[in-house]
């Protein structure tokens, strides 16, 4: 209906027809008429078609007027407003600053209106899910088998586990790695070593995730397939194909390596110098300060980090879309292929825009499981930085 | 360190401790500095591990990857017949343009069993099978040439056409003849033409312009595929991304820093912001479909929408970084502007802004990199699988327009199931990884040259 209208707007411009014979023309014509200006009808055009047509052009022509008409109004107005109030003794500069502090202050309240926008998109969406499909048997259904032909099965615990597996292999990985790195950096290093392995370790934060994911389904996925694969170096049997917890896990370790190093560097270096000074003076090695002077009191700040990082493993997407595979199930072996919680909210939400099947909007309530542990993390993990981290201050 | 001096500091009537001697080490000292040293391996160990893993991971990108900016062509002369392609000899292009694809690849095939011929090789194989040597749009690119300059019409003209996938992975060592038993598009005698032609010089391999500008392909043209209409449309959300992150940012950072009274509304924005930071990436994007899509009716697939969420999750890496930039401003300056009589406003707009800037581009360069490589949200509002046709014309139209993005781009090759994406996948990473680098040595370079230290 719009292309038509458009294309009369087009043949009235170049004069081929005027507003009248636009009227008249009976409905078959149009589409010819319309094909000679080079706008393509996709089906026949009926007169209710050509009647919404004509109406549109004739409710957007007095619109656009309407608008000129608004324009100039509030443009004179305007003028004239600002023109009665320029008097001597009228302060501009105080009117024009409180005018900036409220934009100052909205632009401020952006960050809570998008955090109100996330909430209430989640909300909403979770609560028409559950209308659908019953609560209890999201939060503790044991399968997961969405079909969109109705009678699916949407279990979350199995995409829970999954995640939480990925997520415990990730730190398992991460936290040895890029504590003992961190220590080292802090304590060991010569500045100059210091000054190249710290950037050189956070490139790999800065690698975009999806790198990973590729590393992971096409490199590391393989790899271990070749050691515990059926007829591989170990011939144990262990893993089916190259995707599996093992593989997502492993890459996603690789991932947050540089998040725990370089947060657990910061929180070692505000240890006061006294301390470990005291240590030292009482004949401790420079192992034995570290362990039991500086960890302990770095602490609750490493506790920190680490439950940011396991909120960003439980977060992430594309290492598991890639790297984890696709089959929902509760199994102990991690050379299983499982899926996580943020794999299914791509592959229930991608291309749909559908959203009243309940297969469909489990994905909201899915992200609103993923959002909530993932803020609860976040605020115990800030609470615990920021309550022990005053003991030196 | 448990070995006691024995004489000077202790009275002479205390027993000696037992073989103490500050010379020799005894067996405690021994075993804590046996920890000592061990501790400082791990962390040595681990710090090793990390870059490893660093160097295997760049390995496999630019060892995968290399090989997608080379692609093979064949060296053919193609005789455009007249009758085939201009039955009435006058040249007019409406009318060469009714001939199809399919009006081409008689010729092709002509000129292939010419070149067959032309350079002895016995081969067995129907003219038919020698086209797969050649990439399916072989007939394609040649009718847009002809279509571009119709006087080559009558003549025999020399084109290089895009040899197919499996050809082009032969070259690079990726396709095997081994690996060719079980493959049914070439056969062991294609090999053997192709070795022949490459020894004559007419099947080389050189550098890949499409790669870098060209649009996607379908999933039978692997060698057609490029990523040029995917990083036009990373440079659109990104353009989105700077218009409006940078002031919102800018804005937010300078009230929150310079303005706030210390109240509840203060905290509650605090909190959130640095709750928002950490908010996974693919929640962003449930966010833009229910509001942009499903509430606000913006097009699926289009590069404002993506714009638009990217802002929302780079606005608090912006807003964190410029506040730090704004506090490393001294009070001095804001306390001078004042005494000489500026407002507020203008002490901070006037003073301490144009100070905090290198280090505010600094941080919304790094946001948007971050942004750059983002893929996630995109997934969940449309912005992947998307083949331009028309290209560039149906692209440019911009912000609207359905489009794709470089990290998109990249998951949607690697999801195909023809292993000669996996290195267009590869090759894209190092497009993508080119830019990021780019754009942190500029933030690099920002920080450098103009941060000042009070």
């Amino acid at each position: 209906m719009q292309r038509l209208a458009a294309g009369l707007d087009a043949a009235v411009a170049r004069g081929t027809l005027t507003n009248a014979a636009a009227r008249d023309l009976p409905p078959e014509a149009l589409r010819a008429q319309m094909a000679s200006q080079g706008v393509a009808l996709g089906s026949d055009v009926t007169p209710a078609t050509r009647d919404a047509a004509l109406h549109w052009r004739r409710i957007s022509g007095t619109g656009d007027l309407a608008r000129g008409i608004a324009v100039i109004g509030l443009a004179l107005a305007g003028a004239a407003w600002g023109i009665r109030r320029a008097r001597p003794d009228f302060r501009a500069r105080n009117a024009v600053e409180r005018a900036m502090r409220g934009v100052l202050i909205s632009a401020a309240l952006i960050a809570i209106l998008s955090t109100v926008g996330i909430v209430l998109a989640l909300v909403f969406n979770t609560i028409e899910f559950f209308r659908l499909y019953p609560a209890a048997e999201f939060f503790f259904g044991t399968t997961w088998s969405p079909s969109f032909g109705g009678g699916s099965e949407l279990g979350i615990l199995p995409l829970l586990w999954g995640t939480l597996y990925i997520s415990l292999i990730a730190l398992l990985v991460a936290v040895p790695i890029g504590l003992f790195a961190a220590v080292y950096l802090a304590e060991y290093a010569h500045r100059n070593v210091r000054a190249w392995a710290k950037p050189m370790l956070e490139m790999l934060a800065g690698i975009p995730t999806i790198v990973y994911g590729l590393f992971a389904l096409l490199t590391v996925g393989p790899l271990l397939v070749e050691a515990f694969g059926r007829g591989g170096w170990l011939g144990l049997g262990w893993m089916q194909g190259g995707t599996a917890v093992m593989t997502a896990g492993l890459v996603m370790g690789i991932m947050l390596i540089p998040f725990v190093s370089s947060l657990s560097d910061d929180i070692i270096n505000a240890v006061p110098q006294s301390l470990r000074d005291g240590s030292l003076g009482l004949g401790a090695t420079r192992s034995e300060t570290i362990r039991q002077v500086v960890l302990p009191a770095a602490l609750p700040g490493i506790v920190g980090a680490v439950l940011l990082a396991a909120s960003r493993a439980i977060g992430e997407t594309m290492i598991v879309v890639l790297g984890a595979g696709a089959a929902a199930r509760l199994s102990m072996n991690p050379f299983d292929a499982m899926t996580t919680v943020t794999a299914k909210i791509v592959s229930q939400l991608t291309g749909d825009a559908d959203f009243s099947s309940p297969e469909a909007l489990v994905a909201f309530a899915l992200g609103m499981t993923l959002f909530v542990i993932t803020l609860a993390l976040n605020v115990v993990a800030l609470w615990i930085v920021r309550r022990y981290r005053e003991q030196y201050e | 360190m448990t070995d006691i001096p024995q004489s000077g500091a202790f009275p002479a009537d205390r027993p000696a401790p037992k073989g103490g001697s500050l010379l020799v080490t005894d067996a405690r000292t021994k075993k804590r500095n046996r920890a000592e040293r061990r501790f400082k391996a791990y962390g040595i160990a681990a710090l090793g591990i990390g870059m490893l893993f660093l160097v295997a991971l760049l390995w496999a990108i630019l060892s995968n990857g290399l090989t997608a900016f080379t692609q093979s062509y064949v060296q053919l002369d193609v005789p455009l017949l007249e009758e085939k392609l201009d039955k009435d000899g006058d040249r007019d292009p409406a009318k060469i343009a009714k001939v199809s694809t399919f009006g081409y690849a008689p010729l092709i095939e002509q000129a292939l069993t010419d070149l067959v011929e032309r350079t002895g090789v016995e081969t067995e194989l129907a003219p038919k099978a020698l086209t797969k040597i050649l990439s399916s749009s072989a007939a394609a690119q040649l009718r847009d040439r002809v279509l571009a300059n119709p006087e080559l019409i009558g003549q025999t003209v020399s084109v290089e056409l895009l040899a197919s996938s499996r050809v082009d992975g032969y070259l690079k060592g990726r396709v095997s003849r081994a690996s060719l038993a079980r493959d049914k598009n070439l056969d062991a005698e294609h090999l053997d033409l192709i070795d022949a032609w490459r020894d004559a010089g007419l099947v080389e391999k050189r550098f890949n312009w499409d790669f870098i500008t060209g649009a996607d392909a379908s999933d039978s043209r692997p060698e057609q595929a490029g990523i040029g209409v995917a990083m036009l449309g990373s440079l659109f959300m990104m353009l989105v991304v700077l218009i409006l992150s940078l002031p919102i940012g800018v804005a937010a950072s300078i009230y929150l820093e310079e303005f706030a009274p210390q109240n509840r509304l203060t905290d509650l924005i605090e909190v959130n912001i640095s709750n928002l930071a950490a908010v996974p990436s693919i929640v962003f994007g449930i966010l833009g479909l229910a509001v942009f899509i499903q509430f606000m009716h913006l097009p699926q697939s289009a590069p404002l929408v993506g714009g638009l969420v990217l802002t929302l999750m780079t606005l608090p890496t912006i807003i964190i970084s410029t506040r730090a930039s704004l506090k490393s401003v001294p009070p001095s300056i804001r306390n001078a502007a004042l005494g000489v009589g500026a407002s507020k406003m203008q002490a901070v707009t006037h003073h301490v802004l144009p100070l905090a800037m290198p280090g505010i581009l600094t941080g919304t360069i790094l946001g948007l990199a971050q942004a750059l490589g983002e893929t996630a949200p995109l997934l969940l509002i449309g912005m992947v699988g998307y083949i331009a046709t028309n290209y560039p014309e149906g692209v440019a139209e911009g912000f609207l327009a359905p489009n794709s993005a470089m990290p998109a781009q990249i998951y949607e090759w690697a999801k195909r199931a023809d292993p000669a994406f996996y290195e267009r996948a590869w090759g894209g990473i190092i497009v993508l990884l080119v830019f990021l680098l780019a754009m942190n040595l500029i933030a690099v370079l920002l920080r450098r040259r103009f941060e000042r230290r009070w």
